[in-house]
């Protein structure tokens, strides 16, 4: 066999049946390989699609998603869809090809060097330069795309290589002496996070993104009920806990509800689970959960202490963890905390003013409308706020947003993944004006493989987070936020693409206009929403300061 | 990362194997300058397995940076092991090769002498220097270098340190 055969066959011993990419000269042994062997290919119109694509089929199903673009600047625009993923977790592998190994450092076309860029923003990578090392670097490849802390993994194949001929042997076990990651947490440290949680008056449990890479939903739940304790979430554990849930607290930081920076603010023991106190989240650092203790579950050792000095560290898998916490602890009955925080939920609910064609009733709308297992994608900025605060998420892997990096262009061919991996459901791309510019070339792949994406617009003709910190700190100075008057008409780009377009700019339009949007099944809609320009996105805990320090409703 | 800049950078030695493969080290360096860390020498070396090599570094890092660094080597796929020397007892070892100014021979002699009580040798002899080869502990390097200076340096160079854990007393690994 020849390496691209190699390649492809490997791919499919690790159940690969969907491939996102662009092809290019030096892929063209692998294209070929490609062209019948029954794996589809999903065509995309820019590279940087194709890593947000399959970074929306992996959030959104939990396998591994695999992209391919060509050298150089093929590989180049892979550069921020693998950095998107990186920040936030997500096992993909993407594949690049690279020029001839003895032209490689020789500045040849199209040659870049891609392992060298990727190397910060990667789990691993790998330059294969022999044949006979592409099926255990696959098999690698995935393994650690997809074990510990998930993320993604590039893997750098020479044309030649995929000429040369080589013996197709598939490894049957991973050999790695230098990659072991812990899954069980250690007894002692359950047991001293066991008689904390035992001892503390008002705990109050984080969950991030790992509950929902570890698959730990269940388990969370489960722990949370028996225990009594109350739950709030990083941008990316929404979708965790149902947010209808009594003990659900929505989102905490930056723009988290009132009621859960409250409640950290207040607690006596924080138990994260998942979660990597970023700055978004904790606020001025050392004004974190003054009165709290911390008990810090993470697969990833390095995510432990970085932010913030914890008291019991427990490294493993949320899932594991959880399950024992819960056989632990046992029942607890902490009627006094659950009731203030009850007290708080009832004092201080999100809010907005309903006048106009406002972004939060849409979202509520929408809310309400979708069935639990709709799956959310947002872009980056006060749309994907508007949403992590008023979509109530049902269910784990409904929300595909990206967090650490915060992609402006992520949400759409997010979205087309996410769509490929869920045929079934309805998918939705909440976007801003701003962001859907950003990869809207994906029109096009979403037209020809027929997927009815809804696009739904938050259109306020500005880049309206960075307008938001303008107005508030900068003076009212609105240094190239506003686009007014360089606009596309988004529903006759729609049209011109072969999709659906609609604009509405009042509640009674947008109310009017909804179910058909959603009924659609074959084409993906642009319904493009007037919103009221100068809304913003409250409450706000302004950058640096502490998390009992919001800022409210100035709009 | 909180920046408590002087409270108490105590240096380390870090011995780290690594699986001998291309791109090892460019993934540590370029680890330390990604996260900000200070490292203040490195030393790349083969092993007594050929699929191995160790790297021995000088850091620097208060107690918290010191962990952070451990842990994020750790995440590298291609490090295999990591021991911080400075707790235990080890042996380390640099060299440094120094040209010296020799202008006649009454200072060769004298130079020729220091190097002597420094258990240096003298590697080569040139018409208007002589280079020394100096191989010890820092401080041993160190004193002998500031000796030397007053007679001026034409040039110099030194190695990073390497260093081992010695027998019956490996404390933290």
């Amino acid at each position: 066999m020849n390496g691209a055969q190699i390649m492809v066959e490997s791919l499919k011993k690790e159940g690969v049946d969907i491939i996102f990419g662009y092809p290019g000269g030096v892929l063209l042994p692998f294209c070929d390989q490609l062209y019948d062997s029954g794996i589809k290919f999903v065509l995309v119109r820019h590279e940087q699609g194709a890593a947000h694509a399959v970074d929306g089929f992996a959030r959104s199903s939990g396998r591994v998603g695999v992209c391919m673009a060509t050298s150089g600047p093929g590989a180049t625009n892979l550069v921020t869809g693998i950095a998107t993923a990186y920040m936030d977790s997500i096992p993909l592998v993407a594949i690049t090809g690279q020029v001839a190994t003895h032209l490689i450092g020789s500045d040849a076309f199209q040659e870049v060097d891609i392992t060298g860029i990727t190397r910060p923003i990667t789990k691993h990578n790998y330059l294969i330069k022999d044949a006979k090392d592409i099926a255990r670097t696959v098999k690698e490849a995935f393994y650690i795309a997809s074990s510990g802390r998930p993320g993604p993994v590039l893997i750098d194949l020479p044309v030649d290589v995929q000429r040369a001929e080589a013996k197709f042997e598939y490894p049957e076990k991973i050999e790695m002496r230098s990659y072991k990651p812990t899954y069980e947490g250690h007894p002692v440290q359950i047991e001293r996070a066991a008689k904390l949680i035992k001892e503390s008056k008002k705990p109050l449990l984080i969950a991030g993104g790992g509950v929902i890479s570890a698959n730990a939903s269940a388990e969370l739940k489960k722990f949370i009920e028996t225990a009594g304790i109350p739950v709030t979430f990083t941008l990316m554990g929404l979708g965790s806990i149902p947010a209808n849930h009594p003990l659900f607290l929505g989102m905490l930081g930056m723009h988290g509800t009132k009621y859960a920076n409250y409640a950290v603010v207040e607690s006596d023991l924080i138990i994260s689970a998942g979660c990597r106190f970023d700055d978004r989240i904790t606020g001025k650092i050392e004004n974190f959960a003054p009165r709290a203790k911390i008990i810090h579950i993470d697969i990833d050792p390095a995510s432990i202490s970085k932010n913030i000095v914890v008291d019991v560290p427990i490294v493993g898998d949320a899932k594991e963890i959880l399950k024992k916490l819960h056989e632990k602890t046992g029942k607890t009955s902490r009627k006094e905390w659950l009731s203030k925080i009850k007290e708080w939920k009832e004092k201080y609910p999100l809010s907005y003013e309903k006048n106009g064609l406002k972004p939060q009733y849409i979202i509520e709308k929408l809310s309400g409308m979708l069935p639990d297992d709709a799956i959310i994608c947002t872009e980056v900025g006060q749309n994907q706020m508007w949403t992590a605060q008023y979509y109530k998420f049902k269910k784990p892997r409904t929300l595909v947003t990206s967090g650490g990096l915060g992609t402006m262009g992520f949400g759409f061919p997010a979205a087309i993944g996410a769509q490929m991996a869920n045929p079934g459901k309805i998918v939705v791309d909440i976007a801003g004006d701003g962001s859907i510019q950003m990869n809207i070339q994906e029109l096009a792949t979403a037209v020809y493989n027929k997927l009815p994406i809804k696009i739904i617009i938050l259109n306020n003709c500005c880049l309206g987070m960075v307008r938001q910190w303008q107005q508030l700190f900068y003076k009212q100075r609105y240094a190239f936020t506003c686009v007014e008057n360089a606009q596309p008409d988004f529903a006759k780009l729609a049209e011109a693409y072969g999709a659906i377009g609609h604009r509405v700019t009042s509640t009674d339009e947008f109310d009017k206009i909804i179910p058909e949007v959603l009924k659609e099944k074959i084409k993906p809609v642009i319904l493009d929403c007037r919103i009221v320009e100068d809304e913003n996105v409250f409450p706000m805990v302004p950058a640096g300061a502490s998390l009992d320090h919001m800022l409210e409703g100035l709009a | 990362m909180a920046e408590n800049s002087n409270k108490a950078l105590k240096s380390h030695i870090i011995v780290i194997a690594v699986e001998n493969k291309s791109g090892v080290l460019a993934r540590i360096a370029g680890l330390f300058s990604a996260r900000g860390y200070n490292i203040d020498s490195l030393s790349v070396s083969a092993t007594e397995d050929p699929l191995v090599s160790k790297m021995t570094l000088m850091v620097r890092g208060d107690e918290r940076i010191l962990e952070q660094i451990y842990k994020q080597l750790n995440k590298l796929i291609d490090v295999i092991k990591i021991l911080d020397l400075t707790e235990g007892d080890f042996i380390d070892r640099e060299l440094s090769l120094v040209k010296v100014k020799t202008p006649n021979s009454v200072i060769r002699q004298e130079i020729m002498q220091l190097a002597d009580v420094f258990r240096a040798k003298v590697v080569d002899i040139g018409k208007h220097s002589v280079t020394l080869e100096i191989v010890g502990g820092t401080s041993k390097v160190n004193a002998m270098i500031e000796m030397l200076r007053g007679y001026g340096i034409k040039e110099m160079i030194r190695t990073g340190k390497i260093a081992m854990v010695r027998d019956f007393n490996s404390k933290k690994q």
